[in-house]
């Protein structure tokens, strides 16, 4: 009975009706603001045709190699069952709450001008790398987007029904043949999905530009927003420039949405698929050389932060401890208003029965950027405050509302199963209002909500993205004041103040998912 | 298939036309748990992650505020529903029957003048199932409750006399009694029965 649409209660419609209004002020209302501020589409001068074009040039690259890379590493990890395996795989959830400052100073620890690679090229007499400019950003975004395409494809290989993988044994596939009739059409029809999802995050991917990039041959579209904004103080091509980002992300949003992707976080991973064809030396070789290469790629960079950065905790600075309070602060306020808004948002969905109005809504975040939104809400809050003031309370509701999409994918399912689990029973007895929130909703949702309010924890935790437009001295967040340090090149402060907000981010995320799992009951 | 929720009265199942009355009094446009009546589901009865006490006390108060004398009505619920002493316990931890037993103690302190059961022992074995269509009875009587029961087993039809309505080829046919509607079938009620 869960297809049929059942009348929303007054105070879930109140809820639901606040959160789409909340939601629509977050994302429709900057956009109206910037779209009117840049007024007509003037054209557009060289630098921004050259800001444009690095960043679909980036983007596209940084999608490619990471979408190609995590083939074979998938394919490896599908294939082999070993010690550690569940722990790599759990690994490769990480990035997506890892701190992108954090992952930067890791980056340069290894691949920057005196990090270990550059080192080992010098004594091997070969010129040193950069890792500014193109190579870096696209290093970085794959340091992000190879884990999650591997999980992606991961859950690819996990969908071919093992039956199928029996049945090619008894008919003597070998590798090739597997292949041919088992994995690649699997390849061609997930590819493009995970291909254009990585392409979106690269699009509006901030602190890798903002770190590893700048000049005039490296600047992508919002890097230029900041420059426009933070620099030249020159609203109007802020404006302009936010404008030419939306349109660009709105562009692939729709594209995007063509595509079904798996969700990354799905359960059962740790599953492998029962092979007979993959039992040759070699094979078995290439697959330990492509794990153990794919783990040292994701372990050396946080490795190298947390050996310099250690030693360095109990010597930071005051005004790191002070960023580092502010920023659990703002992590917990944009938790609370997300949940807020989802919560009420999922339960209406999920009453409703089928996608609509109100799941485009909720998805919308994933068509703006973060530094679209926050020059449109300077725009509109500009008369009643100064940008200062408005630092951390901008920055809390922007984290909340771009953690909104995945708050949802994690709640609507589980509010679905709710519906059509106890959606008679609660009705036959009665219980509505606060007495269903508290006796049935809350304690049925507790998983799902303690995952998502840890990575909605996390993600506002490590954000480097419309702090750095709005902060003055008095309101830096922790990833602001980390970037900061590593400008004035203090180093060794950088990496303990790295090694401080990668653990609040993991230990906020962790206390919330752990504070949904305990206690489970049923 | 017939489920319980199709039946109008059920309240889940909204009719295309006419108006139900209990009473004299309207309650087409009541909800599930305002109308006048106790369901048994299929399955799904209970809330797992309440007690069954709290379950049971769903029944007197769907926020659970209850008074001292309404949790000593739940226990006595469950001592006469042979639950004495389980109040503590999660739904998991019973056997299908006493879980089926939380259910009825429920439906028993709710007390409402109308029984709706969708088959609801079908997981049970038969001897249990008799146990439980038992203490249905008992309890109908208790609270003089009418029972209407969903069900694709005869035995079932013979066990509450009663009256018995047909549905086939989504046509339901006038109640009749039982007993000689069983030993006499229709013509579609004897191609179910294959007599």
């Amino acid at each position: 009975m869960a297809d049929r649409a059942q009348p929303l209660s007054a105070g879930l419609r109140l809820g639901a009706g606040a959160a789409v209004l909340l939601t629509l002020a977050l994302t429709l209302g900057p956009l109206g603001a910037v779209l009117a501020r840049a007024g007509t589409f003037a054209a557009l001068g060289p630098a921004d045709w050259a800001a444009l074009r690095f960043t679909v040039a980036q983007a596209t690259v940084s999608a490619a190699l990471s979408l190609g890379l995590a083939v074979p590493v998938a394919r490896a990890l599908a294939r082999r069952r070993f010690p550690g395996r569940g722990l790599l795989i759990t690994l490769l959830g990480a990035p997506f709450i890892l701190p992108v400052i954090v992952a930067v100073m890791g980056l340069l620890a290894i691949f920057g001008r005196s990090g270990l690679v550059n080192d080992g090229l010098a004594a091997l007499g070969i010129g040193r790398i950069s890792i500014y400019g193109f190579g870096g950003v696209v290093l970085a975004h794959v340091f992000f987007n190879l884990p999650l395409a591997v999980r992606l494809l991961l859950q690819g290989w996990l969908a071919i029904p093992a039956e199928r993988f029996r049945l090619a044994a008894s008919l003597g596939f070998g590798p090739g043949d597997i292949a041919r009739h088992l994995e690649r059409p699997m390849l061609k029809a997930l590819g493009p999905g995970i291909f254009v999802t990585i392409f979106l995050i690269c699009l509006t991917s901030f602190a890798v530009a903002l770190t590893l990039g700048g000049g005039p041959r490296a600047t992508t579209v919002e890097l230029a927003i900041y420059q426009a904004f933070r620099f030249d103080f020159d609203l109007g091509r802020a404006a302009h420039l936010a404008s030419l980002q939306l349109a660009l992300c709105a562009a692939t949003a729709l594209v995007a949405a063509r595509f079904t992707v798996p969700s990354a976080f799905g359960a059962g991973l740790d599953r492998p698929v029962a092979r007979w064809d993959a039992g040759g030396a070699g094979l078995r070789v290439l697959d330990t050389l492509l794990l153990g290469a794919a783990a040292l790629f994701l372990l050396a960079p946080l490795a190298a932060v947390f050996l310099t950065g250690l030693p360095r905790l109990a010597t930071l600075p005051e005004p790191v401890w002070r960023a580092a309070l502010r920023s659990v602060l703002v992590a917990c306020g944009s938790t609370a208003v997300a949940m807020g808004v989802s919560l009420p948002l999922a339960l209406a969905i999920a009453r409703r029965g089928r996608a609509g109005m109100l799941e485009v809504v909720g998805m919308l975040p994933l068509a703006t950027s973060s530094l679209v939104t926050g020059t449109g809400l300077f725009l509109l809050l500009r008369p009643l405050a100064s940008p200062g003031d408005l630092a951390l309370p901008v920055t809390v509701a922007v984290n909340a509302a771009m953690a909104l999409p995945f708050v949802l994918r994690a709640l609507i399912p589980a509010a679905r199963d709710l519906e059509a689990d106890y959606g008679r029973l609660a009705q036959s007895l009665g219980m509505r209002g606060l007495s269903r929130l508290w006796l049935l909703t809350l304690p049925r949702l507790r998983r799902p909500l303690g995952f998502s309010a840890g990575l909605t924890a996390a993600l506002s935790m490590g954000d480097l993205g419309v702090i750095a437009l709005f902060a003055d001295e008095d309101h830096t967040t922790l990833p602001l004041q980390l970037y900061r340090l590593m400008g004035a090149y203090r180093m060794a402060d950088a990496a303990g103040a790295a090694v401080l907000l990668l653990g609040l981010s993991f230990g906020l995320f962790w206390m919330f998912d752990r504070g949904g799992r305990a206690d489970a009951g049923a | 298939m017939l489920v319980l929720e199709n039946i109008v009265i059920s309240g889940f199942f909204p009719a295309a036309s006419g108006r139900i009355l209990w009473e004299g009094r309207d309650i087409s446009g009541l909800a599930p748990g305002e109308r006048p009546l106790s369901i048994l589901f299929q399955d799904q009865n209970l809330f797992p992650h309440l007690t069954v006490a709290q379950n049971v006390g769903l029944g007197l108060c769907p926020s659970l505020r209850l008074t001292a004398a309404e949790t000593a009505r739940v226990d006595e619920a469950l001592a006469r529903t042979g639950l004495a002493g389980m109040g503590d316990r999660r739904p998991r931890t019973l056997s299908g029957g006493q879980q089926s037993r939380v259910a009825l103690a429920r439906v028993l302190l709710r007390s409402q003048p109308l029984m709706l059961l969708d088959e609801p022992f079908s997981a049970l074995g038969p001897a249990l199932k008799d146990e439980m269509l038992d203490l249905v009875s008992d309890i109908a009587v208790e609270t003089g409750a009418t029972v209407l029961m969903v069900s694709h087993d005869p035995d079932d039809a013979r066990r509450f006399s009663g009256e018995t309505i047909v549905v086939a080829e989504g046509r339901a046919a006038a109640p009749e009694p039982t007993q000689a509607l069983l030993d006499n079938p229709p013509p579609a009620l004897a191609a179910y029965l294959g007599t």
